[in-house]
């Protein structure tokens, strides 16, 4: 079992309104998470089927010399970015682009690393044409079949079914600045109460941040946070890697059988 | 447990309770799709609109009694302990008295022309068929006990998304589903999902997506965004039936769409080409 001693370095315990705020500041780069975690990082592009979407950016790297299949949400840095990333929300293939890899990984027993920053998944026309509904669906259904150890990790905004997609896994992580939540406390607000105004309330009702969903099992370990980007990174890396060597230990059946258990409990 | 336990005949259908038995022959109806105005009376008792063919939408218990020959309802005792949630006990409270359910699905095991299946069917008069942690919990319950029993599920899909008052519990339904359907999958047994008006958000985005056979009542509502989100996010007007499942039929994301009348026979067929040992 994971164990927590991250919360209890926090000098200044945040509001919940203050988190929301935080996971939406630009305090880490999808690009710079894969070259501070990983080495040798391959980018793969495109689901075969309809295009490549650069929001959800995949490929093979090595984790401590090791390969492993990292995917990861990114949001975008300039305003260009952020715009042609849709502000980090997959379109359908960008979900049948990370299902490929997984199969890939599958395929070649590695491990997978999924990292989640997305207010959702982006709910624009061409997305409903090409199935959003069903490319999450299946990312889910296949995530419960895969025979190799996954982790996600929570970065920033963990927004609904957009982010459930990729965090069907073996443990789901949280920065100490994430969130994790069914919609946003905008959203929440407009939809319960009929005013968006209301999202400060919303966020504080909604049990959206690391501590509350760690005490809900919802997730397994905070990462502590640090304006030392290095320091975070290496304690990802190093935790990352002494989990998988405990999940490889597991058969394939056992891995599945307890992936299929931790998502029953709810 | 043992599933037995909670298996109640619901064979005497209180048929007036429904919200759609209350409404007088005599009303004057539009009809939700093509604006058509109609008696009650002459929706007859599968309640189609005569000049499209949309099925007007049914409760839970109503699709039962049309559907089926019979039915033993499972888990019906299921519903959720303290719900804390401002105002969520007093919303479930008016749910369960309208429906006679204890949430927004009704499961148990039924006979459909002969063939006997795994029956769930949501309800979208039980707080808009939201997807609430214990409506996860009987429809995994059903998938399980269909894997034990090597029985197809027929599940009619029809929610508007989350259950906002149950937050990420909420969310996990849709991971919680899905690992029984990818058991039962793997037993080789048939999942044929039903999608009826409207089904949208977390449960188009999990079950509703992950049927062997999709089928589809004419003219029902099927979508993963809602359209109001859509046209404010690109700025542009959706045409008429962009979110209808003729024009997800068109995309490929459904099989074959089915006039209510002739689904119990279209279901029936479909689960004999699979199982013809048991037929
Ligand atoms: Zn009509």
């Amino acid at each position: 079992m994971a164990v927590n001693i991250g919360l209890k370095l926090f000098k200044h315990e945040p509001t919940p309104a203050e988190v929301v705020k935080k996971s939406r500041e630009d305090r880490f780069f999808a690009r710079e998470i894969i070259d501070g975690v990983f080495n040798d990082f391959i980018e793969f592009h495109g689901d075969r089927q309809s295009g490549d979407d650069m929001s959800v950016i995949g490929g093979i790297a090595t984790l401590n010399d090791k390969p492993v299949t990292v995917i990861v949400i990114d949001k975008g840095t300039d305003i260009h970015d952020k715009l042609s990333k849709r502000n980090g929300s997959p379109e359908p293939w960008g979900y049948r682009k990370a299902q490929r890899l997984m199969q890939q990984a599958n395929k070649f027993h590695r491990p997978i690393v999924t990292f989640i920053n997305t207010p959702g998944a982006f709910p624009g026309k061409t997305a409903e044409v090409q199935g959003q509904g069903e490319a999450i669906a299946k990312s889910i259904l296949e995530s419960m079949k895969l025979a190799v150890p996954m982790i996600s990790i929570i970065y920033g905004e963990g927004g609904s079914g957009g982010a459930l997609a990729l965090a069907t896994t073996d443990q789901v992580w949280m920065f100490q600045n994430a969130t994790y939540s069914i919609l946003s406390p905008e959203g929440f607000a407009s939809i319960l109460w009929k005013d968006s105004k209301r999202s400060e309330e919303a966020a504080a009702v909604m049990g959206l941040t690391p501590k509350d969903l760690l005490e809900k099992n919802v997730i397994e370990y905070v990462i502590p946070e640090s304006r030392n980007h290095p320091r975070v990174f290496n304690l990802i890396r190093k935790k990352l890697d002494d989990e998988f060597s405990l999940l490889n230990e597991l058969s394939p059946e056992e891995l599945i059988q307890k992936r299929r258990a931790r998502f029953r409990a709810f | 447990m043992d599933l037995y336990d909670n298996q109640k005949s619901t064979s005497k259908i209180k048929r007036d309770a429904s919200v759609n038995d209350r409404i007088p022959d005599g009303l004057f109806l539009a009809c939700p799709y093509c604006g058509v105005q109609m008696y009650n009376k002459q929706l007859g008792e599968h309640r189609v609109c005569a000049h499209c063919g949309y099925g007007f939408r049914l409760q839970a218990r109503e699709r039962v009694a049309l559907l089926t020959q019979s039915f033993e309802e499972m888990d019906s005792d299921i519903e959720i302990v303290a719900p804390d949630f401002p105002g969520y006990a007093d919303k479930l409270a008016r749910a369960k008295s309208q429906t006679e359910l204890g949430e927004s699905v009704l499961t148990g095991i039924a006979t459909i022309e002969d063939a006997k299946v795994a029956l769930g069917i949501m309800d979208s008069y039980f707080m808009m068929g939201s997807l609430g942690s214990m409506t996860g919990e009987k429809i995994t319950r059903l998938f399980e006990y269909a894997t034990e029993k090597k029985l197809p599920v027929v599940l009619f899909t029809a929610s508007g998304g989350a259950r906002m008052q149950e937050g990420i519990n909420s969310l996990m339904q849709m991971a919680k589903v899905s690992a029984a359907v990818a058991q039962h999958q793997e037993a080789g047994l048939l999942y044929l999902v039903v999608l009826t008006d409207p089904t949208t958000g977390g449960v188009t985005a999990s079950f509703a997506m992950q049927g062997d056979i999709t089928l589809a009542e004419p003219h029902a509502l099927v979508g993963f965004a809602g359209a109001r989100v859509i046209e404010s996010t690109i700025h542009e007007k959706l045409p008429k039936d962009f979110q209808r499942v003729e024009t997800l039929l068109e995309n490929g994301f459904v099989d074959k769409i089915v006039p209510r009348p002739e689904l119990g026979h279209v279901i029936s067929q479909l689960v004999k080409l699979h199982y013809r040992a048991e037929a």
